[in-house]
């Protein structure tokens, strides 16, 4: 187990190496102007210069690309003379449109991208779970063929479409609740949950729905069992043997997608906080979207990039927990 | 379809039986129909918009209200004899027009990446799944690497980058790029097990080259579970497209998508409903016909397996 770990580990900095290198090459190779394309849409003369010096791109590529890792581990100092700024460890870059160090700026936003993400994810499993195995186990009936025929229905939404309809309909005609504005969970938590719930929900349903065909069908797989039929068969009672036998084995793949989906909300739902105007990762991005600062794209990219990886690591050591077969 | 390209006499071959299957489904048949509108809209685009008399990016200044800050004039987003969707608030281009036009772009982008897809993904899991070893390991590796990505973010990332080529051709390429790994894992776990099969054993028996084997006598067995991939990646492909274009970082205005008449109908959706409604129906009807006909199609070709 520890050796397998220890594997896992390596890997996962192997991958994160090979992320900031592609990364790397999308924002410092390809663009024909590395300094005036971080400088963003409004730039000065002025600004422009002092980029160039702070990038270093008179220096060999190879080089430019250690300062980059390096001043991830280390921090850097860019530049020199007038135009020298410190970027502390982790250095991901500085944003000129913002004058702030672009990390500072994600992590003034995590909480938001993550109080969405969790808050999300525990409505999207109760609900996507529970009809996926209800749906399992009374396979071919009307119960079933419902709550499919919805979450097909509802997995076909784009998520921009439930957000709309859920501000326009709670929020505009109906106004059960206010537009919503982030309230931290430490000042207030019902305020907090109050103001969330819309974006949960809008994210919860696209989710659920990919759950609850998912879970399903896993689940139906694993009560063709044999070993489901032999607990049937010594006399557990059925109950027992959904609860005991089938969900367990039944919810391992979902384990997979949860880590990818969780990872990937933690860095920023782009459309969803853009929509609700939740000041979160995602509307960093897409701010910085609208206004070219490529610096901020690349710090979100590597962030997003960082969750994945550590989700699906921590994915894969939960296996050997949950599924008894899987051994290390 | 590749349905119809093997005819066999009595309705007793697999393609047979899996059509007969299919054809008894309602919801396959409802499906083909959405699709096949679509497509006809997509492909006839240019025809459909001169019949509705407006170009796409033709503006009506007759059918806003300058003194309502643009308002289309009329009922339900200024739909008429004229404009049969109604028009865009602000400049009153023709929402049939761009509607139909959207669809070409957008469907173009999805099926192009899909293409890309399948092909990269389907030679690539052949490749590691038939010749093991180092082929396999290094595929192996490349397909985790590819799947551990935020592929959206990392999209956004190249889009937003890029500015002076083809968007159509990039947006394709960037789509396609981060999509085989899936298709290739399928493929690659069904050619290890018919690999050792005894028809594949005699044909190399026989004195069959690997490409020869691998032509005729693995792909062939692959293509049911590759078919239903296909389909169920369809409606990926398509809300990635629009997702992107909503983004700002897709398609560029005036060329119309799905996904970017979406977002400018975002800003009116208090005022003009029918704006937002439109688009996003096509793209909610579209997604679904697609995932209700992959549905079908892995139940019939694809029973067990390679659902992960």
């Amino acid at each position: 187990m520890i050796y397998y770990a220890g594997r896992r580990l390596l890997s996962v900095i192997g991958v994160l190496i090979a992320v900031a290198a592609i990364t790397f090459v999308i924002f410092y190779v390809l663009p024909s102007d590395p300094a005036a394309a971080a400088c963003g849409k409004s730039c000065s003369t002025e600004r422009l210069a002092a980029i160039r010096a702070h990038m270093g791109l008179d220096q060999p590529l190879w080089r430019q690309f250690t300062d980059f890792v390096t001043g991830i581990f280390t921090g850097r100092t860019m530049g020199s003379g007038q135009y020298t700024l410190h970027c502390h460890v982790p250095c991901l870059g500085y944003s000129y449109e913002n004058n702030q160090d672009v990390w500072d700026l994600m992590m003034d936003r995590l909480p938001v991208s993550a109080s969405l993400a969790f808050g999300a994810a525990v409505i999207w499993l109760v609900l996507g779970l529970s009809a996926g195995v209800v749906a399992a186990l009374r396979k071919d009936t009307l119960t079933d063929r419902a709550l499919m025929v919805g979450s097909v229905a509802a997995a076909s939404l784009p998520v921009y479409f439930t957000s709309m309809m859920l501000i326009y309909g709670v929020i505009r005609i109906a106004g059960l609740l206010p537009y919503p504005s982030y309230v931290p969970f430490g000042d207030d938590p019902l305020h907090w949950a109050s103001n969330l719930l819309l974006p949960w929900l809008a994210l919860a349903i696209l989710y659920a729905a990919m759950y609850a065909r998912q879970s399903r069908s896993s689940m139906i797989e694993t009560m063709a069992e044999p070993y489901i039929r032999t607990a049937r068969a010594k006399g557990l009672p059925y109950r027992t043997v959904v609860v005991k036998h089938g969900l367990r084995a039944g919810m391992t793949p979902i384990l997979t997608l949860f880590g990818m989906d969780l990872g990937g909300l933690l860095a920023g739902a782009v459309i969803t906080e853009s929509l609700f105007g939740l000041p979160g990762i995602g509307r960093l991005f897409y701010g910085a979207l609208s206004s070219g600062d490529q610096p901020v794209i690349l710090g979100v990219t590597l962030l997003a990039a960082t969750f994945i990886v550590i989700a699906n690591l921590v994915v894969d050591l939960l296996y050997a927990v949950v599924d008894p077969r899987v051994r290390y | 379809m590749a349905l119809t390209s093997t005819v066999a006499p009595a309705g007793s071959g697999p393609w047979q039986r899996a059509r007969q299957q299919l054809g008894r489904r309602a919801s396959v048949k409802i499906s083909l129909v959405v699709i096949a509108l679509f497509a006809i809209m997509a492909v006839a685009a240019p025809l459909l918009s001169t019949l509705g008399g407006w170009s796409p990016e033709e503006f009506d200044k007759t059918a806003v209200d300058p003194y309502l800050g643009g308002q289309p004039i009329g009922p339900l987003g200024g739909i008429s004899a004229d404009h049969w969707l109604g028009v865009e608030p602000v400049t009153g281009r023709d929402l049939f027009a761009r509607v139909v036009h959207g669809a070409q772009v957008s469907l173009l982008i999805a099926f192009a990446a899909t293409a890309i897809v399948v092909v990269a993904g389907t030679a690539a899991g052949i490749a590691a799944g038939y010749f093991g070893g180092r082929t396999d390991a290094v595929l192996s590796r490349l397909m985790d690497l590819t799947m551990s990505f935020p592929s959206l973010i990392f999209m956004i990332a190249m889009m937003s980058v890029a500015r002076d080529v083809n968007r159509i051709v990039l947006m394709t390429a960037v789509i396609g790029l981060f999509g085989w790994p899936g298709i290739a894992r399928v493929v690659r776990g069904q050619t290890l097990s018919l690999k050792h099969r005894e028809y594949v054993d005699a044909a190399r028996v026989g004195g069959s080259g690997p490409w020869r084997i691998l032509t005729r006598d693995v792909l062939p067995g692959v293509a049911g579970p590759v078919i239903a991939y296909t389909t169920l990646i369809i409606p990926g492909m398509i809300a990635t497209e629009a997702a992107l274009s909503y983004l700002g970082v897709g398609v560029r205005p005036p060329t119309p998508s799905w996904g970017q008449m979406i977002a400018e109908s975002v800003a009116f959706y208090d005022t003009d409903p029918t704006y937002f409604v439109i688009p996003s129906t096509c793209l909610f009807l579209t997604v679904l016909a697609f995932t209700l006909l992959g549905d079908a199609l892995r139940d019939v070709l694809d029973p067990r397996g390679s659902r992960t």
